[in-house]
């Protein structure tokens, strides 16, 4: 009996198959910084079932990877609906005006760098930065992953969230005004301010 | 001339590449003679390059197996279809 024109083949099956088990390690780590620890084995479940039934849509095989980082975002989005979570508030209007540039320069936390700014930078690991991003709202947490981590345009991320793109411009300001003071306060609670911190 | 402030304010975008032309150049003219927005424009560069360092990619192992898994049971469907 031949196979029904519409029906996947083995080698549709195969190259699905290839594209996401060689994603999975990305998938997961985007997945965490968008949605943290518990919840991203989730996502990313709920991301290979979604891409499963969508792949006979994929024109473009070289595009999978960008394919399947937009499904994952999508499913982040839905589940955060179903919680119908309002975006978080926060102090924004100090965060608004911090500049980390200018705090380090005026704390000097460490008196003897030539580079106080980028010695500060250098304390911090993939973990902490994760750490850091993990602590900021999903309003602002996801521009700021899509658009410097994934590194998608502005105005992909816009519609990608479907937000005018104005919004998206001050959700990203906002957002890095405030991982900007963050990075400050966990420095601080880190001990990462120390001299004797600096490898 | 714009003020430092102000172009402090749109150094990230300017690095996005979402400002105006006319922005644009208000910045770039303000980068000019400003050696402390220099700074910290070059600031912004290494605090956008701290984001975007590639993200440890490392599965667990558990993980690993019940994802693979799911991709087990997407093709059994697929092979029911």
């Amino acid at each position: 009996m031949c196979a029904r024109a519409d029906q996947p083949t083995s080698g549709t099956r195969d190259r699905f198959r290839s594209l996401a088990e060689g994603e999975l390690p990305r998938l997961y780590a985007l997945a965490r910084y968008l949605i943290g620890e518990n919840e991203a084995e989730d996502v990313v479940q709920d991301c290979l079932l979604r891409a499963y039934r969508g792949y006979a849509g994929l024109e473009d095989e070289s595009s999978g990877p960008a394919w399947l980082s937009r499904i994952l975002v999508n499913c982040f989005r839905d589940r955060l609906r179903a919680r119908a979570r309002q975006p978080d508030l926060v102090e924004l209007d100090d965060a608004d005006e911090f500049s980390l540039y200018r705090k380090i320069a005026d704390e000097d936390p460490f008196p003897y760098s030539d580079s106080v700014h980028l010695d500060f930078l250098a304390q911090f690991g993939r973990e902490d930065v994760r750490a850091v991003l993990a602590g900021l709202p999903e309003h602002y947490r996801l521009p700021l992953v899509l658009v410097y981590m994934v590194g998608y345009h502005v105005k992909e991320v816009a519609f990608m969230l479907d937000v005018p793109f104005g919004t998206m411009l001050a959700r990203l300001h906002r957002g890095r005004k405030l991982f900007e003071r963050r990075l400050w306060d966990y420095a601080e609670t880190h001990g990462l301010l120390r001299e004797e911190a600096r490898a | 001339m714009i003020t430092c402030a102000e172009a402090v304010r749109q150094l990230w975008a300017y690095l996005d590449g979402v400002v105006d032309e006319p922005d644009r150049e208000k910045v770039e003219e303000h980068l000019a003679f400003c050696r402390r927005c220099c700074g910290e424009l070059e600031f912004a560069e290494e605090l956008r390059a701290l984001l975007a360092r590639p993200v440890a990619e490392e599965l667990p192992a558990d993980v690993h197996a019940r994802l693979t898994a799911t991709l087990d049971d997407v093709e059994a469907r697929w092979a029911e279809t």
